[in-house]
């Protein structure tokens, strides 16, 4: 069992988490007409990146959404980060 | 190399100590250019070279391999083997897949061990009842056989499953393919292998692609840890890591790398001669011929290039099996272990060009590639032969995720292999 951090209500079991995409991603600008390759590459396109990856994550029961930083090869968590921007 | 197997060599190399056999496929020098080359020598990419050759006369072709044949996903699944899906280009694909396993061993003059054994999707409620009964409906639409079973039906077949009405979840009845089976997923590997050797084709092992070369824009061939290949056509078969070699070619894919773990058991006698699944479960099993139970169950939950599975996963998958079987419950595991696989949005593969010229792609098969190695060799060799798709495999290209003709098996059949 692996130990995910939330930055919310701290270290939790994992089975708590659901990973939600990749972060990083920009919706397309939808004030302008959006091409449908555009729209596929933001639905679908994965970086998937073996390695070092960033990555939104939910916590199930707070229901807050967060960045983790982790090794997709090892499964070592580096980093965790709110996406709040109305915290400090 | 030995020419051809039969009961007649046995004999004859068992009355002689068995010191005559020959290895079962050459190892030849890399060359330094091919008319094709494909990258990953697991089933799906020996099979291409061998219907390359075998069916369109292609045979300046390597495989490239960075471990060894089979090492992948080929030698870490479940060996299940059927066509039971929702959707008619489903049902053509996996469908043209049992029919040559059919005759593989024949063909192949290997013994890939199919044995159409039969498979139960159980249904555990009235509502799935009415589900299976619109699956099968589509499936014998759609030209594959399907039979929907009641519970007696289901325990005549399969006296170890719990069917006692006081059950977690009570069996309703089960949809049942016949012609669904287990087979011998090495020797599917090595029969590919030494087939394709024979017609002519290199299978290079210990050699990893390090990146590809491109002349405007075209690829000609690729970087490898034994030198520059230079190739007209480059096929990618690599199950679990089809992108790191986008990342490294410059093209996109909709996939996300998991760990799918199996589990086998201690060896026992006989106690289930066909393949049970219970999506509610969320648990499979079969018997192999050795006694051990070959047990699998749904993706792990985090995304993943650890050839190791996690123990949530491993929690679920076999309380499924004991809740299932409850006879089984102080049976032992004798091994256990996690492949990486490649999944897409709509749990289909993705057969076609990359996005870059010169480059195509047998990928996202997700947790079901083996079943599916002599159609996906078929139809990537004529791909790859003729540039063009075969009307298989055309509505499993790429720009299906920008045309939204999605083949969207995951949410039709709740299937997750």
């Amino acid at each position: 069992m692996q130990i995910f951090p939330c930055p919310f209500c701290g270290p939790r079991d994992e089975r708590e988490f659901h990973f939600a995409g990749e972060a990083g991603k920009t919706r397309p600008d939808t004030t302008q007409t959006v091409s449908a390759e555009n729209w596929a590459a933001y639905l679908y396109d994965q970086r998937n990146a073996k390695g070092a990856v960033r990555e939104i994550w939910v916590h199930q029961p707070c229901q807050e959404y967060f960045i983790l930083e982790r090794d997709s090869v090892t499964m070592q968590v580096t980093g965790h980060q709110q996406l709040r921007k109305d915290q400090p | 190399m030995t020419r051809s197997y039969s009961a007649l060599t046995l004999l004859r190399q068992g009355l002689t100590g068995h010191k005559g056999w020959r290895p079962a496929w050459r190892t030849p020098e890399v060359k330094s250019e091919y008319d094709v080359v494909i990258i990953g020598g697991g089933g799906q990419g020996l099979a291409t070279a061998y219907y390359l050759a075998k069916n369109h006369g292609v045979t300046r072709v390597a495989v490239l391999e960075k471990g060894w044949l089979g090492g992948g996903n080929t030698g870490r699944n479940t060996t299940v083997i059927r066509s039971n899906y929702f959707y008619p280009e489903s049902t053509a694909l996996y469908d043209l897949s049992v029919r040559l396993y059919e005759t593989l061993s024949r063909e192949l003059n290997y013994n890939v061990m199919f044995s159409q054994r039969g498979m139960l999707v159980l249904a555990h409620s009235d509502a799935e009842m009415e589900l299976s009964a619109r699956v099968v409906n589509a499936m014998q639409i759609n030209g594959t056989d399907a039979e929907l079973l009641g519970p007696e039906q289901v325990r005549r077949l399969a006296p170890i499953l719990n069917t006692r009405p006081d059950a977690r979840f009570p069996i309703h009845g089960a949809v049942w393919q016949g012609r669904a089976g287990t087979g011998r997923h090495d020797a599917v590997a090595w029969g590919y292998a030494r087939a394709a050797s024979a017609l002519g084709v290199d299978i290079i092992q210990n050699c990893e692609v390090t990146g590809f070369l491109t002349q405007a824009g075209v690829c000609t061939g690729v970087e490898t840890t034994r030198g520059t290949i230079r190739a007209g056509r480059v096929g990618a078969a690599v199950a679990g890591h089809s992108s790191v070699l986008a990342g490294m070619a410059g093209y996109s894919l909709p996939i996300q790398s998991y760990a799918l773990q199996a589990f086998v058991s201690e060896p026992l006698k006989p106690v289930i001669d066909t393949v049970a699944f219970s999506p509610a479960y969320g648990t499979y099993f079969s018997q192999s011929d050795k006694g051990g139970l070959v047990i699998g169950g749904a993706l792990d939950r985090v995304p993943s290039y650890g050839q190791r599975g996690n123990q949530p996963v491993q929690e679920a998958v076999l309380s499924g099996l004991i809740e299932m079987a409850p006879a089984l419950a102080r049976v032992k595991l004798l091994r256990h272990w996690a492949g990486i696989v490649d999944v897409t949005p709509d749990s289909s593969p993705v057969i076609g060009p990359s996005g870059v010229d010169g480059i195509y792609l047998n990928c996202g098969w997700g947790t079901g590639g083996f079943k599916a190695i002599p159609a996906g060799g078929w139809l990537f060799a004529h791909l790859l032969a003729t540039g063009d798709h075969h009307d298989i495999s055309r509505p499993f290209d790429k720009s299906r995720f920008v045309n939204g003709h999605l083949v969207d098996e995951g949410a039709a059949s709740g299937i997750a292999h």
